[in-house]
C-alpha cells in the first residue's frame, strides 16, 4: 500500500520536474541560425572552395601530384627568355613558366586539403565559400588560368621555336668544338 | 432563468439567427483551431531551443494558414481495400462530435448556444462520439495498424472516462446543477470561489479543497486522455503504429481528424475552465466583470489550460498501453472515486 502512494507521488513528482525543466528551456536563449540571413562564423581552418593565385603558381606540380582524386588538370609551357610578355611573381621575381591550364573540378574534389599543405609558394587557398552548387557538373569546373588559349598557343609555338633554335645552336655549338670531325663544307 | 443568448435577445428566434447561433462557435473553431496548431508548433519549437517556423509571415504566424492551404491541395484518396462509406464518414463524425460539445459551452454570462439542464451529461455523452469516429476510421482503412490505434483508443475510453465522469460528478455535487451555465454562475465573485478551490462558502470549505484540487488534476489528466495527446496518444502512437487510425487518411480528411483534435482539445479546457476555473467569472471579483470581458476571460483561461497541454505534450514520453490501464483502473479512478466521496460527505453534512 505504501509503495502504491510513493509511486503515484514519484510519477506525479517527476511529471512536474519534467515540466519545470521544458518551462526553463522555452525562455532559454535558441540556438537556431536563420540560415540564408544569418551565417554561422566559419572556423578559420574551414575547407570550401579552393581557390588558386595564379600571381603567385609557379606550376610546379606538386599539387597535382597530392590530389588523391586527381582533380586537378596543370600543363605548363616555360618563358622564352625574348618573348616580348614578361611576367612577375607576387613577390617580384620574374616568372619562369607560363600556366597554360590550371583546372579544377570540383564535382570530383574531396576536400582534404593536401594541395594547399603540399604548394610550395601558398598559390592554393580554401576559401569560404560553400555556395556554389549547381544542376550542371560542368558548372564545377572552374578554371584559374589566366592566359586565354590563344595566348597558351602562342606561348607553345614561342617555346617550340625557342627548343629547336636552341637545338640548332647546340648542334652548331657541338660541331665547332669537334674540329677533327669531318665538315660538309671543308671537305669542299 | 435568465436567458443566455444574447443573438435570440436581440433579433428574436429565427431561421437566420439560428444559423447565426451555430456559425459563431463554428467560426471560433476554425480560428482557434489555427491559433492552436500555430501555438503548438511554436511552443514545441521553443522547449527544443528552436524558432519554428519563421519564413511565413512574420514570425510564421501563417504557417498554420499554409498548412491548411496545402492540405486542402492535396488528392482525396479513397483506398481501393477499405469500407467507402465509413471509410469517408469517419473524420466528418469525430469533427461533428467535436464541435457538438460546442452547444453547451458558456462563452459568456450572454452566450451559450443551447441552453440545456444536463449540459456537463450531453457533453460526456457526446465526447464518446469521437472515440466512435476513431473506431470507424482505424476499421474502414482495412489496414493493420488503423485497426489497432482503433481498438486502442476504445480501450483507452473505457479507461479515461470513468475518473473523468466522476471527477465532473462530484463538481455537479458541490454545485447541485449539470447546466454549465449555473455552475459558472456559482462561481461568482473573487478567484478563491472557484471549485478548484472548493467552491463559494464559509471557511469550512478548507476540508474540501485538497479533494477538489486532486479532482482537478485527476480531471486533467483523463482529458489529456480523452483528446489523444502526448502522454496518451497511444491511438496514434507514430513510433509504433505509423499514424494509428488516421495512417490512411490524407489532404482534407486528414485535415478534419487534425481540427478535431484540436476543438476536441478547447472542449475539454473549457469544461475545465468552467468546472474548476470559474468559467467566464474574473477572478478578482467585480473587475472587468461582464458579458463582454466573460468571453474574454473565458478564452484566457481555456488557452491557458491548451497551453499546458501542449506544454506537457513536449515534456512527457508517451505511456504503454498497460501503464495507460494501470493509471485509469488503479489510480485515477479510485483516487477520484475518493474524492467524490469526501465531497458527498461534506456537502451532506454541510
Amino acid at each position: 500500500m505504501l509503495t502504491y502512494f510513493k509511486n503515484i507521488w514519484i510519477g506525479f513528482y517527476s511529471a512536474l520536474v519534467g515540466m519545470k525543466i521544458t518551462w526553463k528551456h522555452i525562455f532559454a536563449k535558441k540556438v537556431t541560425i536563420q540560415y540564408p540571413d544569418e551565417r554561422f562564423p566559419l572556423p578559420s581552418n574551414a575547407r570550401n572552395r579552393l581557390q588558386l593565385m595564379p600571381a603567385r603558381c609557379t606550376g610546379c606540380t606538386l599539387c597535382v601530384a597530392a590530389c588523391p582524386v586527381n582533380c586537378i588538370t596543370l600543363e605548363t609551357v616555360r618563358v622564352v627568355p625574348d618573348d616580348p610578355h614578361q611576367e612577375l611573381y607576387e613577390n617580384g621575381t620574374p616568372r619562369k613558366m607560363w600556366v597554360t591550364r590550371y583546372e579544377m573540378d570540383f564535382a570530383k574534389c574531396c576536400f582534404c586539403g593536401l594541395c594547399v599543405a603540399a604548394c610550395p609558394s601558398d598559390a592554393i587557398h580554401h576559401t569560404t565559400d560553400f555556395e556554389y552548387s549547381s544542376l550542371d557538373r560542368s558548372h564545377l569546373y572552374y578554371k584559374f588560368q589566366t592566359l586565354t588559349p590563344e595566348q597558351a598557343e602562342e606561348k607553345k609555338r614561342l617555346f617550340a621555336e625557342f627548343k629547336a633554335r636552341e637545338a640548332r645552336e647546340k648542334e652548331a655549338k657541338a660541331q665547332a668544338a669537334k674540329p677533327d670531325a669531318p665538315r660538309p663544307e671543308a671537305e669542299v | 432563468m435568465q436567458s443566455t443568448n444574447f443573438i435570440w435577445d436581440l433579433f428574436g428566434v429565427n431561421l437566420l439567427t439560428v444559423v447565426a447561433v451555430v456559425a459563431l462557435p463554428l467560426g471560433f473553431v476554425l480560428i482557434y483551431a489555427l491559433v492552436a496548431i500555430l501555438a503548438e508548433l511554436k511552443i514545441s519549437a521553443w522547449i527544443q531551443e528552436r524558432l519554428g517556423p519563421m519564413r511565413t509571415g512574420p514570425y510564421g504566424i501563417l504557417q498554420p494558414v499554409a498548412e491548411v492551404i496545402k492540405l486542402l491541395q492535396k488528392e482525396d484518396i479513397t483506398p481501393d481495400a477499405s469500407s467507402k462509406l465509413l471509410y469517408n464518414l469517419a473524420p466528418f463524425i469525430i469533427f461533428s462530435g467535436a464541435y457538438a460539445a460546442f452547444a453547451v459551452i458558456p462563452f459568456s454570462s450572454a452566450f451559450m448556444p443551447a441552453n440545456i439542464n444536463v449540459g456537463l451529461f450531453y457533453v460526456f455523452a457526446i465526447g464518446s462520439i469521437s472515440a466512435m469516429g476513431i473506431v470507424m476510421g482505424g476499421w474502414a482503412s482495412s489496414n493493420k495498424y488503423s485497426l489497432m490505434g482503433a481498438m486502442r483508443s476504445v480501450s483507452q475510453l473505457i479507461s479515461y472516462e470513468i475518473p473523468a465522469a466522476m471527477a465532473v460528478l462530484s463538481i455537479v455535487v458541490l454545485s447541485s446543477s449539470m447546466n454549465m451555465q449555473e455552475i459558472s454562475h456559482a462561481q461568482t465573485g473573487y478567484f478563491w470561489d472557484w471549485y478548484l478551490f472548493g467552491g463559494p462558502g464559509s471557511w469550512t470549505k478548507v476540508f474540501i479543497i485538497p479533494f477538489t484540487i486532486t479532482l482537478a488534476i485527476a480531471y486533467f489528466i483523463a482529458s489529456l486522455a480523452e483528446t489523444n495527446r502526448v502522454p496518451f496518444d497511444i491511438p496514434e502512437g507514430e513510433s509504433e503504429l505509423v499514424a494509428g487510425f488516421h495512417t490512411e487518411y490524407g489532404g482534407i480528411k486528414f485535415a478534419m481528424f487534425y481540427f478535431a483534435e484540436y476543438a476536441n482539445m478547447f472542449v475539454v479546457s473549457a469544461i475545465f475552465t468552467t468546472i474548476f476555473l470559474g468559467g467566464w467569472n474574473s477572478p478578482f471579483g467585480e473587475f472587468l466583470q461582464g458579458p463582454g470581458w466573460g468571453v474574454m476571460w473565458f478564452i484566457l483561461k481555456s488557452f491557458s489550460i491548451v497551453f499546458v497541454q501542449i506544454w506537457v505534450r513536449w515534456t512527457l514520453p508517451r505511456f504503454r498501453v498497460d501503464q495507460l490501464m494501470y493509471l485509469g483502473w488503479k489510480v485515477l479512478l479510485p483516487v477520484s472515486f475518493i474524492c467524490f466521496f469526501a465531497i458527498s460527505l461534506f456537502v451532506m453534512f454541510k
